[in-house]
């Protein structure tokens, strides 16, 4: 507790300085991968995050330390290097587009892994400092390196925001951009170069390895709460913030673990509940729809076995003759009938099911749009009358008023549907 | 020193090995178009067999190997789930299920580091170098030879005899999954067989090879020879031959530039991958005049 206090209240004022790196880092990396994801390219960034490693490492090869410039110089090296590599070879080979990230991305990293077991054995001192790019760690980010991992953060922010129309018609419609002019090729190499950079200063707090993460899952994530770009990068924004910060403080609490993997679990653990929760989108939501949906069919049924059954002469239905129409379905028709009873649509009267008036009106414009519907596809898409049940038994919960007038408009108010069984309506008894 | 002595013959066939069964198995991932699956599940047994290792207390124990087939399998599990329950594009699940599942697996070895004798290096690079001193002995005493050289020697045998056996049916579905399915054959099952094999053999090779180096041994052999070839077979037959290849030379530049083996077995396969690429391009044949010349005109 101790601890959170200490971290939280920022009075160690570089613990302040790399939160706000963190902030800033992170929502230039989601803002990228938003972009990528709705690109349909989540895995390049993968693929360039693991490329950057061998860069890194002749970086500092070169530099003889860590020094940021060498490092994000061939950081940007390499992964200028592997995005190049994958399209020429998208557009200069039969393999799929899998294979070639897959092969890229393995590559690129033996290479790395190459490199850093060279390292490893010259025995540098400030080796150790490398090793924190493949899992992160931002605790240890230096504050002369944290100016210019926020100042590149900046620039991928301010440009992304700046550009936001080129960039949406590239993600969106590319097609249709080069048509009114646009250089989307030119846009394309620049997306590319700020995903690059997102990359290259992604890595010092979460690491080669699963950087893919930063990019992809919070655009993923945000994708369930909204339809709107805005909304969209605000979210994702947010999600990779406090990520970031959870994973920074962890490595605060206990050292010697890399932030990397606990930013990766507090963003999975965030996309896990939009995908669960999510109004609309998620999982839950759209089970209960269906749900709900299920249940009003079979109310419609219910009522619609009712009112044959007044055509044919009958009052109404006791309850072992509607449950014997539904075989299967015990639990639905006894949920439908109480339902229906406490809505008024039915009355009970001595145990014969009976519509009420509201339910007759309910139960007539069921069968009427059944009818009605049968009647278009036999009319118009000149269906044979025994072949038209199945689609009326669906469209029948479905067709709106709108669309019912249309079709009644159609088809000339018809009084008999193909099975020449009467089309019911609101004022037949008059 | 550049030798070839029992220890430079053990450690190449035991790379020659291991890359071969990664190169068969990888030979129906990249016709599937699943190579980035195998990358998923690759990174995805790291927890599997760090808490294999931690209930067993070694890592020669049948537990790890369990543990990480167990994860391989919930990894394609919770792709398929991410993509058709709620519905996230293909690519995007894949990113987020081996992110999270890697990461689950650095945090147990973090935390487990006390009892676990893995680390975040082991994972990386794994360690074919110090092969011949990781003997096998048996209860008795007998020195059986080098432990991995086993272990790669019995998984080749196990996927060979597993794309042998189900050959046809594994051609059949990974190139018409639909015409499979009317033939009768249990494409999900089969699917599932080959994601279990997948997983069995990095974990088999992890300790070689390291779990991130598996992907390219299990991605760029296949690639390099689907540039040339199309027919299966010859498919099969050049993957072999590459695996071998970039085993030997990689060993001996490793030698030479004193760096890890199955980091440069790696490169070596990304540059023969390379030179294929550009030999076999649109463009070179073009330069070559090898191509007809309607596609000359087209390019």
């Amino acid at each position: 507790m101790e601890d959170f206090l200490y971290f939280f209240s920022f009075q160690d004022s570089s613990i302040a300085f790399i939160v706000l790196g963190i902030t800033i880092l992170g929502i230039g990396s989601a803002y990228v991968g938003t972009f990528s994801f709705l690109d349909n390219k989540a895995l390049l960034g993968d693929a360039i995050s693991h490329s950057v490693l061998p860069g890194i490492c002749l970086g500092f090869l070169l530099a003889g330390e860590k020094n940021p410039y060498y490092i994000v110089g061939g950081a940007i090296v390499s992964g200028s290097a592997a995005t190049f590599l994958t399209s020429w070879l998208k557009s200069n080979t039969k393999l799929s587009e899998d294979s070639i990230i897959a092969t890229v991305l393995s590559t690129f990293f033996g290479l790395g892994i190459v490199l850093l077991t060279v390292i490893q054995k010259t025995g540098n001192p400030e080796m150790a400092g490398l090793n924190q790019f493949i899992f992160g760690n931002a605790i240890g980010i230096l504050e002369e390196d944290l100016w210019v991992y926020g100042g590149l953060s900046l620039i991928i922010i301010l440009s992304l925001s700046l550009l936001m129309k080129e960039f949406s018609l590239l993600v969106f419609n590319q097609e249709f951009g080069r048509a009114i002019g646009y250089p989307m090729d030119f846009i394309r190499l620049v997306f590319n170069i700020l995903m690059i950079l997102s990359v290259v200063i992604g890595i010092q707090a979460i690491g080669v390895v699963l950087m893919a993460a930063l990019l992809i899952t919070p655009g993923a994530a945000a994708r369930f709460w909204t339809d709107r770009l805005s909304t969209l990068l605000i979210l994702a924004g947010l999600f990779a913030v406090i990520s970031g910060i959870t994973g920074t403080y962890i490595s605060f609490v206990l050292p010697k673990m890399p932030t990397g993997p606990w930013v990766v679990v507090c963003l999975s653990f965030l996309a896990l509940i939009s995908f669960l929760f999510a109004p609309k989108k998620g999982i839950l939501f759209r089970y209960i729809s269906r749900r709900k949906y299920l249940r009003k069919t079979h109310r419609d049924h219910v009522l619609k076995s009712l009112f044959k059954a007044t055509e044919e002469g009958k009052k109404g239905l006791n309850k072992n003759e509607l449950l014997s129409l539904y075989p299967h379905h015990k639990k639905e028709t006894l949920g439908s009938i109480s339902y229906l009873l406490k809505h008024n649509q039915l009355n009970n009267i001595q145990g014969l099911i009976e519509l009420s008036e509201s339910g007759r009106t309910e139960a007539k414009r069921i069968v009427r749009l059944h009818r009605l519907w049968e009647s278009y596809l036999n009319e118009y898409m000149n269906i044979a009358p025994d072949h038209v049940h199945d689609s009326a038994e669906k469209l029948e919960h479905l067709i709106t008023p709108e669309l019912e007038e249309l079709l009644d408009n159609r088809l000339r108010y018809p009084k008999l549907d193909p099975h020449q069984e009467n089309i019911p309506r609101d004022h037949d008894d008059i | 020193m550049m030798t070839f002595d029992q220890n430079a013959f053990l450690i190449i066939s035991t790379a020659s090995m291991i890359a071969i069964s990664c190169g068969l198995l990888g030979v129906f991932m990249m016709l599937r178009k699943m190579s980035m699956t195998g990358d998923a599940i690759s990174h995805a047994v790291l927890p599997g067999i760090v808490i294999g290792y931690f209930i067993s207390g070694s890592q020669r124990g049948v537990e790890v190997i369990i543990g990480a087939g167990l994860l391989g399998i919930l990894a394609t599990l919770i792709i398929d789930f991410l993509r058709k329950k709620a519905k996230v594009q293909l690519d995007a699940s894949i990113g987020i299920t081996f992110t999270l599942l890697f990461a689950i697996g650095i945090i147990l070895i973090n935390l487990l580091a006390y009892k676990v004798d893995l680390d975040q290096e082991c994972v990386l690079y794994g360690e074919i170098a110090y092969l011949p001193i990781d003997l096998w002995i048996t209860n008795s005493g007998f020195s059986m030879g080098p432990r991995i050289t086993w272990l790669a020697l019995l998984n080749l045998l196990l996927v060979g005899s597993f794309i042998f056996l189900l050959f046809k049916e594994l051609k059949l579905t990974s190139f018409d999954e639909g015409f499979g399915m009317v033939m009768g054959i249990p494409a999900g099952a089969i699917n599932l067989a080959l994601m279990s094999m997948v997983s069995y053999t990095t974990v088999s090779s992890f300790d070689a090879v390291g779990a991130i180096l598996v992907v390219a041994l299990l991605v760029v052999p296949p690639a390099t020879a689907f540039l040339w070839t199309k027919d299966i077979k010859s498919l099969i037959k050049l993957t072999i031959g590459i695996g071998i290849g970039i085993s030997v030379l990689g060993y001996y530049l490793a030698f030479w530039a004193d760096s890890s083996i199955a980091g440069m077995m790696v490169t070596v396969g990304g540059a023969v991958f390379l030179i294929s690429a550009v030999l076999t391009s649109k463009k070179f044949k073009f330069r070559l005049g090898t191509q007809s010349n309607q596609e000359a005109f087209n390019s």
